[in-house]
């Protein structure tokens, strides 16, 4: 039987506290369209994505009126395009990425990720030439999202790519300089990649995945910073229950929408990725979780302690409420995308040193930060290099996705727009790593990958 | 099947029979009502069988939500499964 104050606690939820499904998903295979001729392959993506995710943004808008919860997102996924169509030069690949945009036009959804390269070990010629044509595609295109896995646990980290990466992103943040650098913030450098994540700017669908699947992003950082606030001062162990009991009533609507979509678009259920996902607006913010636990300010000494506590607490209240949880699952902790990372980094407490401290401990990485638009490439392979090594040794993916927001310096501001917010630019350490950089190669993969 | 109609606002005279008769008129037939005024403030929580409705779940939704806009008031229709999911194991 319903209860009344579990009907006023989800309507508060979703109306004061912004609780939302962020995303709904659609992974699909292009492997089937394999060809070497750019123009055909092209042709078949597109015929093949806008049939298959024809009903996606429809099945999602029925979704939301019937169960009343906003589903922010509708978006796609396809197989890495560096795989799907290895046999492209660079100009296909350019033209792959613009058949993408198109597509994705016409589904009506707001990014389709997957324009990525899968290089932890070594470069294919497809890998090599899709890499070449990212700073253009995305400066051509608005909605595709590209992610580069240069590393993991297994392989090591490819710092041939590392290296490489630090010039694609400098010659995309010029490409893209009228918009503050945007094309950067569609970019995204990984290591353990996931093959099931539904969220952008990583999303991409695995060569193991089936041949279309249905992945959901839930969110609710703002419901998780209200249930502390209720609970007052209590102890640790009070205080990660709190943590797991909201995850939990989160995570069950995420798994609803989930089986949902899967059934009415006739499409297998894959994953939810129980991720708190923030966004600017107000009351949605992962920093101000951590405040609510007792810091002054984010990115003050225990931050690190309170995002331990928070990922773990979300990850054990979530596993149970789905019965197949994937992605990224944990805490993110993009700065443009969140209020409280922005007014931490305004006033001088959060610096790029502590936010990568906390990646060791939150479910990504160094996420949408912007930085001087005139840094070294050698300085941001330093920053890949150093994020990925903690991806690589912990056994986790982390990510980076920095803006050096072309024109501008420390102090300034930079604004992407919607979710992706608006930024202020970070200073680096001004040391140089070029001679560290140059050695190319590749770091060997740690001992404990040796787990067979 | 099963839904839940919050509705919330100012109060005035004859809110429970303006979204009473939107339910009769589209065939949801009331299985619940739970009614409280706090000072001015009108809190309404109703259950509804909408098994029979005469139109698309989706339709009703709409329906009520334009009621509410209409008199001044915040109307919800979401179907039962959403809390559910969100509070029974």
């Amino acid at each position: 039987m319903l209860n009344m104050n579990d009907v006023l606690e989800t309507i508060h939820m979703i109306e004061g506290e912004n609780l939302d499904i962020r995303t709904i998903t659609m992974g699909i295979s292009l492997l089937d369209c394999v060809s070497d001729d750019a123009d055909r392959f092209c042709d078949k993506i597109y015929d093949k994505i806008t049939r298959r995710a024809e009903k996606l943004v429809a099945v999602g808008e029925e979704i939301e009126k019937m169960y009343g919860i906003p589903i922010v997102n509708k978006r796609v996924s396809v197989t890495p395009i560096a795989i799907a169509g290895g046999a492209l030069d660079t100009d296909g690949f350019i033209k792959a990425a613009k058949t993408l945009d198109r597509a994705a036009e016409t589904l009506g959804i707001n990014f389709i990720g997957g324009f990525s390269a899968l290089v932890h070990k070594g470069f294919t010629t497809g890998d090599r030439n899709l890499l070449s044509a990212i700073p253009q595609a995305l400066s051509e295109t608005g909605k595709v999202c590209s992610s580069v896995n240069v590393a993991s646990t297994k392989a090591g980290i490819n710092m041939d790519a590392v290296k490489q990466m630090g010039d694609i992103i400098k010659q995309t943040a010029y490409l893209t300089r009228d918009t503050d650098s945007i094309g950067c913030a569609k970019l995204v450098v990984f290591t353990n990649i996931p093959e099931d994540n539904p969220f952008m700017a990583g999303a991409f669908h695995g060569v193991g995945e089936p041949d279309t699947v249905i992945n959901v992003g839930v969110s609710g950082p703002g419901v998780v910073a209200s249930a502390i606030q209720r609970a007052g001062n209590c102890d640790f162990s009070t205080l990660a229950d709190i943590i797991k009991k909201t995850a939990f009533k989160i995570t069950r609507m995420g798994q609803l929408v989930a089986y949902e979509a899967s059934k009415r678009l006739d499409t297998p259920f894959g994953i939810v990725d129980l991720s708190l996902a923030p966004t600017p607006a107000v009351g949605d913010s992962v920093a101000h979780i951590l405040e609510g636990m007792g810091l002054e300010k984010c990115g003050a000494h225990g931050t690190t302690a309170a995002l331990a506590l928070l990922n773990d607490a979300v990850k054990k209240g979530g596993v149970m409420a789905s019965s197949h949880v994937g992605g990224l699952s944990g805490a993110f902790i993009p700065v443009s995308e969140d209020q409280g990372m922005i007014d931490a980094v305004a006033c001088g407490s959060l610096t790029l040193e502590k936010l990568e401290a906390m990646t060791a401990v939150c479910s990504v990485g160094l996420d949408m930060i912007a930085i001087p638009g005139d840094t070294p490439a050698e300085v941001i392979c330093g920053i890949i290099a150093d994020e990925i090594s903690i991806g690589v040794a912990n056994t986790k993916t982390t990510a980076v996705r920095v803006i050096p927001a072309y024109g501008k310096k420390p102090g300034d501001t930079v604004n992407f727009g919607g979710l992706l917010g608006y930024a202020p630019v970070m200073k680096l350490n001004d040391m140089s790593p070029a001679a560290f950089i140059a050695r190319g190669g590749r770091i060997p993969a740690p001992i404990h990958s040796l787990k067979n | 099947m099963k839904a839940v109609i919050t509705v919330t606002g100012k109060d005035v005279v004859g809110i429970i029979a303006k979204v009473s008769a939107a339910c009769a008129e589209y065939q949801a037939n009331i299985i619940d009502i739970s009614q409280s005024v706090l000072k001015e403030y009108f809190a309404m929580v109703m259950v509804v069988e909408i098994d029979q409705i005469a139109v698309e779940f989706t339709k009703f939704v709409d329906a009520m939500a334009t009621l509410g806009t209409e008199n001044d008031l915040v109307i919800h229709t979401m179907h039962e499964d959403v809390f559910n999911a969100m509070h029974h194991i």
